[in-house]
């Protein structure tokens, strides 16, 4: 078997370099005999960014981390000896790992979705059939679309986009509605500052997304789709298009797929960077040429969706279960997750915490595994605090909640939601009270201002955040910020407005004392809002070396020779820089 | 990359003249220029036949398209979470300093703009800075000066 030399060249390793290391294989692998030559791949995200770009020989298994050009020799001359340690991960004990399945990060993963991302090249149409692409479609094409919807019902499958609302069921919606034309939609939005799957599905396995797109269209009688993508994903756009053009040539798209009779085309429309286009009724507007705002929610896009007619939308990851479901049976699906989630989900781990990246994990894993042992713990020594789920439609976790079975009705329950897949691990550093303010000012831009609840009510607990931020909040100002929260939630339009408030509300039911601090003591207890704190240097630990004078960009900070240096308090603006340059962590922050 | 801009009918004759294209075509404006500019509101609308008042409205409303020119390198900075909660403002600031703007701002040579964005999508690496397209993951304070220089030496 020839040997494959996998390089990962999503959007992480790419900004790492891998395209560097690509032409480093091509150019040496040139000198080797003819018949050892080993076949180069470049392949989708393998999750773990931060430690790219990364490397995997097949069939070895052997996966190297951090890989530079200077080390092409070296991995081409041990393939058929020894791995090269020093590129190899290093597990919590400090002992380097040679295949993926022993690395921490990967050992409790389970890939559905992610099944061929970071191992087959996602611009090439026939790696995704040899790894048992468009099988699905071939039987879901020989099937009734009502037995599909019924098969898609049975497997529990909900959507991924947020709302949980289960796909099979929207999809039977539709189905029973007649029309003339009806719409098959993905959405590939994602505007949840923080995640990044459908990104990483997109880029490297975007057939799986296609083909899940084609099966829908069959299963409710769509003959037209649209791929709503956001601008900005360059890479998934890319490879997605290239994906419909294959697709197209080979006969999965266009007119009498594969000889079943049934025509489908479909196109991408790329987004126009408003996170509120993400809104399946915004979304459609968007498509149509409009301003994207939301409308009402009692006409249901299942009757009346884009141009008017019957539509359905379904997330990018919900879409990429669906061959699988098809090709192994909703009842191998089912069988993986909670009572009520099945499947998997793909999260994004992000924030303070040792290995951050794209992970794939059964329903019903719990927070403390998905932290402390897929993430490796917090970095620094320093203490866990909360986990954001839902991004800014949700709420945080506290510590006290980690073991936590993580689905869609455990998080509702705790006043957060799985949303789409987000998690942000927050340490001591992190100050609730400024995430709330933060999560409100992205709320505050993004609302497309149609109705007064929303544009309104956000903005004026914004403004109570920020007023509590900078030390000048009251204690009266929480039972106004719970009062608007109610009305917001309350009375907006869409789920935008709806939900907006949950960040401040769940920030306030586990970290009240935190929201007390600012008010009553002046103070922030994390360190984080500038109002509240200042930088000092404890003169016994200074070693007048002088590198925060040359950092400082105010020149706030003196010394002279042999004595502990001084900040200014008038002139600091409390941009960090000192602290963490010194060396000798002579500065603290009070 | 001083090639010769396309003209905006070069870029019109691409798409069909269907509303359901305005937002395409902005975008496609907005590349070639960096800007949509009254003329070309103009002539999108009448390709399009639709009121100009839509175009304006579709101009304003989605972030990225601008009515004012925007610089030859666009920093972005992003401030989705996980680069908020990793130190993403005062790598902010930094920039702020080193390019003497505020966000929204273009330096008075026309060279550089700054923008704050809602996650790229890298969050592994936060904090995340982007210049035109490269990304720059891991931003340590102090690194600003060097990816400034960084971009615009790649062009030279
Ligand atoms: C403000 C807002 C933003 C949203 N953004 C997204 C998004 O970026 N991607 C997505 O798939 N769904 C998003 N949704 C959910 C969609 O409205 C819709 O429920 C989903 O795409 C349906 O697909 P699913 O059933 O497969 O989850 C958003 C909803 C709201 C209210
Ligand atoms: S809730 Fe907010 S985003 Fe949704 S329609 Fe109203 S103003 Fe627009
Ligand atoms: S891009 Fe390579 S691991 Fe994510
Ligand atoms: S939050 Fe900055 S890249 Fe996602």
């Amino acid at each position: 078997m020839t040997k494959k030399i996998l390089v990962c060249c999503g959007t992480g390793c790419l900004a790492n370099g891998s395209q560097a290391l690509v032409d480093q294989f091509y150019l040496e692998t040139k000198k080797l005999d003819v018949n050892i030559i080993p076949q180069i791949k470049e392949t989708g995200c393998n999750g773990f960014c931060e430690n790219g770009p990364m490397v995997t020989i097949v069939p070895a298994h052997i996966t190297y981390y951090k890989v530079q050009p200077k080390d092409v020799s070296d991995i081409l001359e041990s393939l058929d000896k020894e791995p090269v340690t020093r590129l190899l991960y290093k597990d919590d004990s400090g002992k380097p790992v040679t295949s993926k399945e022993e690395n921490p990060f990967y050992a409790l993963q389970h890939k559905i979705v992610l099944r061929n991302t970071g191992v087959i090249d996602p611009s090439c149409f026939n790696d995704y059939l040899e790894a048992g692409g468009y099988v699905g479609l071939t039987k879901a094409l020989a099937m009734e679309p009502i037995k599909i919807i019924e098969e898609v019902e049975k497997s529990g499958l909900r959507g991924r986009g947020g709302g949980g609302f289960s796909t099979g069921l929207k999809w039977r919606s539709c189905h029973e509605i007649t029309g003339e034309f009806k719409y098959m939609l993905c959405n590939g939005d994602e505007g949840d500052p923080g995640a990044f799957m459908d990104r990483s599905i997109m880029e490297g396995d975007p057939h799986s997304v296609l083909e899940g797109l084609i099966i829908g269209a069959y299963a409710i009688g769509s003959h037209y789709g649209f791929l709503y993508i956001r601008d900005e994903y360059g890479l998934a756009l890319k490879h997605m298009q290239k994906a419909i053009d294959d697709a197209k040539a080979n006969g999965y798209l266009g007119n009498n797929i594969l000889g079943s009779g049934f025509n489908f085309s479909c196109e991408i429309v790329r987004g126009g960077g408003a996170f509120v286009c993400g809104e399946s009724s915004a979304l459609m507007a968007s498509i149509e040429g409009r301003v994207g705002e939301p409308r009402v929610k009692y006409i249901r896009s299942v009757e009346k969706g884009l141009f008017d007619s019957p539509t359905v939308l379904s997330n990018v990851e919900s879409l990429a279960n669906i061959p699988y479901i098809m090709t192994n049976g909703a009842e191998n699906f089912a069988s993986i997750g909670t009572k009520g989630s099945k499947g998997t989900k793909v999260f994004s781990l992000v924030g303070n915490v040792n290995r951050t990246g794209l992970i794939e994990v059964p329903m019903g894993i719990t927070l403390r595994q998905l932290i402390f042992q897929i993430g490796g713990g917090i970095p620094n020594g320093k203490k866990f605090k909360a986990a954001q789920t839902g991004g800014p439609s949700g709420g945080c976790i506290p510590e006290e909640l980690l073991d936590l079975e993580i689905d869609f009705d455990s998080l509702k329950e705790k006043g957060s939601i799985m949303g789409s897949g987000g998690i942000i691990v927050m340490d001591e550093n992190t100050c609730m009270v400024e995430l709330a303010r933060y999560y409100m000012k992205f709320l505050t831009e993004e609302s497309c201002g149609k109705c007064t609840p929303c544009r309104e009510g956000l903005r004026a607990m914004l403004d109570i955040l920020t007023r509590i931020c900078e030390g000048k909040g009251e204690l009266s100002d929480l039972d106004l910020l719970e009062e608007l929260a109610y009305v917001t939630s309350e009375a907006s339009l869409c789920e935008l407005g709806k939900t907006a408030p949950n960040p401040v509300l769940s920030s306030l039911k586990y970290f009240r004392d935190e929201y007390l601090a600012h008010i009553v003591d002046k103070r922030c207890p994390a360190g984080v809002c500038p109002k509240l704190i200042k930088y000092e240097i404890i003169p016994d630990k200074c070693k007048f070396c002088g590198l925060c004078v040359k950092v400082c960009p105010v020149e706030a900070i003196t010394g002279k020779p042999k004595t502990p240096y001084i900040i200014n308090q008038n002139k600091c603006i409390r941009c960090g820089n000192c602290k963490s340059t010194c060396a000798f962590e002579a500065i603290y922050v009070e | 990359m001083n090639d010769k801009k396309r003209s905006i009918e070069e870029i019109l004759i691409t798409f069909p003249s269907a509303k359901r294209f305005s937002l395409a075509i902005l975008q496609e404006v907005q590349k070639e220029y960096k800007y949509i500019s009254p003329d070309n509101l103009k002539a999108i609308s009448n390709y399009l036949a639709i009121p100009i008042s839509d175009i304006f409205s579709m101009a304003t409303y989605y972030k990225s398209l601008s009515l004012e020119k925007k610089g030859e390198f666009i920093i972005k900075v992003c401030d989705g979470t996980a680069c908020h909660i990793r130190g993403s403002l005062s790598v902010l600031d930094e920039v702020k300093r080193a390019l003497n703007i505020n966000e929204g701002e273009t330096t008075p040579d026309g060279l550089f703009s700054l923008e704050i964005v809602n996650c790229v999508g890298a969050c592994a690496m936060a904090p995340v800075v982007i210049c035109n397209q490269d990304y720059f993951g891991n931003v340590k304070l102090g690194k600003a000066k060097e990816i400034i220089n960084s971009c615009v030496k790649a062009v030279d």
